[in-house]
């Protein structure tokens, strides 16, 4: 029971923003869109402990594959939520047979490297992704054949909320389970995992690709969303947002990657009407702020003021 | 023959050689304890046979069969395991979780993504046993991190012989344990299945010789001598050693 507490309240926040913001919808969707990012992020850094600067490649290749099947062979948004997830999860498994062998420094520059790589890729093969023009000509049928896709975004949004209340839930029940409890080890200790007979290198290329499903389907969103896929969903800017997010809220437990999202992308977005040329400055400072307050994170405050209120008394 | 046999074993870190032509055999049933002066390489001989370093040369059979080639994880589902010396734990975990890992890798489930990791009714039998075995069923909930060394040491201990494994290595179980709680290393060794082979590495003499029906002892890498406690005892040459280079 407790653990459904989360959730309510991520839906009353859900349902609170849209009806405060009806104008912003757009914004929004793309706030949640990058928070389903985010958890792909957590699954790797936060509850397993791989590092990667590479979250990008399983994004975009997920938005790829989502916005050309809608052009090509089926424009059901599900259906190509499904496609995006998959061809992330590939992509994740064929590349993570490799990645996964290597670790810190390395493994950030390889990943780095082949979200490089499939950019150019993209690029190279624009008479099928459109290159540097983006891929365009996404037309989405409504949802369940039932909800059209309007102007102001009203089904989007509802849409990419469902889409991240099911992949919260999933990843929660994920950890919770025997294999999420062997990331968290794998996370402590890989060496006492492989003496307790568990086959650690499987293991991380297991949820390389469950992440890169994960990624998958937060690219194939965007795609559906903006009716457009370009080359910047390659952008080394992606993998590096989405893990300061993810450090700003907090790390290896999923809440913490909503709660990170939501502050960044909010802030990111005042700052930058405020001052447009000064926000990064705004955002830089506000990372400085809590890494060194609160360094388990925004999800981490509440805990902390506990902590400083007992002091006093 | 069944058991662990250990035939002409070498290594060599870059020019230091820390394992000498080592043959050793550890049957169903054996109670072995390996001594020797610190540096002597029992940690290092632990490690070839569990897989986490590879041997220059030599031989490691299992039952009769080769397994030199076995990954460290297929060796521990070949029923060999080891307690480190070093304490290595998952610190951030309870020791309920400590103890379900071992025990869910055991029965072949880390690998299943739905049902929670602490409801699988054998499982938490046997972590509560494990616990109160070790008298930490008080702290089962609490992060490793926060028990005091000597806990830790028997978490370490529980752990391996969640593994249920047929070849059992101790790597200084003892060690950082205080005297109050070192009865219980030695009644969880006693108390291990008759069946099971066990190697104790241990500096204590006192456990040693309470629980060891031979041993072997190791200087520079290679095997001194061999035999029972009484022999071990009487030998000048391993009095020499332990006068000589005394510790722990
Ligand atoms: N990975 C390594 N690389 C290089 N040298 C090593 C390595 N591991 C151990 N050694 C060296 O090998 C020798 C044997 O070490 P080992 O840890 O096996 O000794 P030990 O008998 O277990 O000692 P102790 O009683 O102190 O635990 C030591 O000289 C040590 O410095
Ligand atoms: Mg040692």
């Amino acid at each position: 029971m407790k653990s459904l507490l989360p959730f309510a309240l991520m839906a009353l926040v859900a349902v609170v923003a849209f009806y405060a913001f009806p104008y912003n919808l757009a914004f929004l969707t793309r706030v949640v869109i990058t928070m389903i990012l985010v958890l792909s992020l957590d699954l790797l850094i936060g509850v397993t402990g791989i590092d990667t600067l590479g979250q990008a490649a399983l994004y975009g290749t997920g938005a790829y594959a989502a916005g050309l099947f809608a052009v090509h062979v089926w424009a059901d948004p599900v259906a190509g939520l499904l496609v995006g997830g998959l061809a992330g999860a590939v992509v994740a498994f064929v590349s993570g047979l490799l990645l996964m062998r290597t670790h810190g420094l390395t493994l950030l520059m390889l990943t780095i490297a082949v979200a490089e790589v499939f950019q150019e890729l993209a690029n190279k093969l624009d008479w099928l992704t459109g290159g540097a023009d983006g891929l365009g000509g996404i037309t989405m049928n409504p949802v369940f054949g039932t909800w059209q896709f309007d102007f102001i975004g009203q089904t989007g949004y509802i849409y990419a909320v469902c889409v991240l209340f099911i992949v919260t839930a999933i990843l929660k029940v994920v950890i919770g389970s025997p294999f999420g409890l062997s990331l968290r080890g794998i996370k402590d200790s890989p060496a006492r995992m492989r003496a307790i007979g568990t086959p650690v290198g499987r293991r991380r290329v297991a949820v390389y690709t469950l992440a890169g499903a994960v990624a998958g389907i937060a690219g194939a969103l965007a795609a559906q969303s903006t009716a457009l896929v370009s080359l910047s969903v390659y952008d080394f800017q992606v993998s590096a947002e989405a893990m300061i997010m993810l450090i700003l809220g907090g790390t290896g437990r999923l809440w913490g990657a909503l709660i990170g999202t939501a502050v960044f992308m909010a802030v990111h977005e005042v700052a930058a009407s405020v001052d447009p040329f000064n926000w990064l400055f705004i955002i830089g400072f506000l990372v400085l702020a809590v890494v060194y307050a609160v360094p388990r994170g925004l999800i981490g405050l509440p805990e902390e003021i506990r902590r400083m209120v007992g002091r006093l008394k | 023959m069944t058991g662990l046999e250990v035939i002409g074993l070498n290594k060599a870190f870059g020019g230091l050689t820390v394992a000498r032509d080592i043959n050793i055999t550890l049957a169903p049933g054996d109670r072995k304890a390996l001594i020797g002066p610190n540096g002597a390489g029992k940690s290092t001989f632990t490690n070839l046979i569990t897989g986490i370093l590879e041997p220059t040369s030599g031989e490691i059979r299992l039952d009769g069969r080769d397994i030199g080639k076995l990954s460290e994880a297929q060796r521990v589902k070949a029923g060999i395991a080891k307690t480190f010396q070093i304490t290595n734990l998952f610190k951030s975990l309870t020791v309920r979780d400590n103890l379900r890992l071992p025990l869910l890798e055991r029965r072949g489930l880390t690998g299943r993504l739905i049902r929670r990791s602490d409801r699988e009714g054998g499982v938490e039998d046997e972590v509560e046993s494990l616990l109160s075995q070790f008298r930490l069923s008080d702290m089962g909930d609490r992060p490793v991190e926060r028990l005091a060394y000597g806990q830790q040491r028997l978490v370490e201990m529980a752990m391996t012989l969640a593994l249920k494994p047929r070849i059992l290595i101790l790597d200084e179980p003892a060690a950082g344990v205080p005297s109050s709680e070192s009865p219980l290393i030695a009644e969880a060794i006693s108390g291990l299945p008759q069946d099971l082979a066990v190697l104790v590495i241990e500096h204590d003499m006192a456990l040693v010789f309470k629980v060891a029906r031979r041993i072997v002892v190791l200087v520079s890498g290679a095997i001194l001598t061999e035999g029972t406690p009484e022999e071990i005892a009487a030998d000048a040459r391993v009095r020499d050693l332990y006068l000589g280079a005394s510790h722990g």
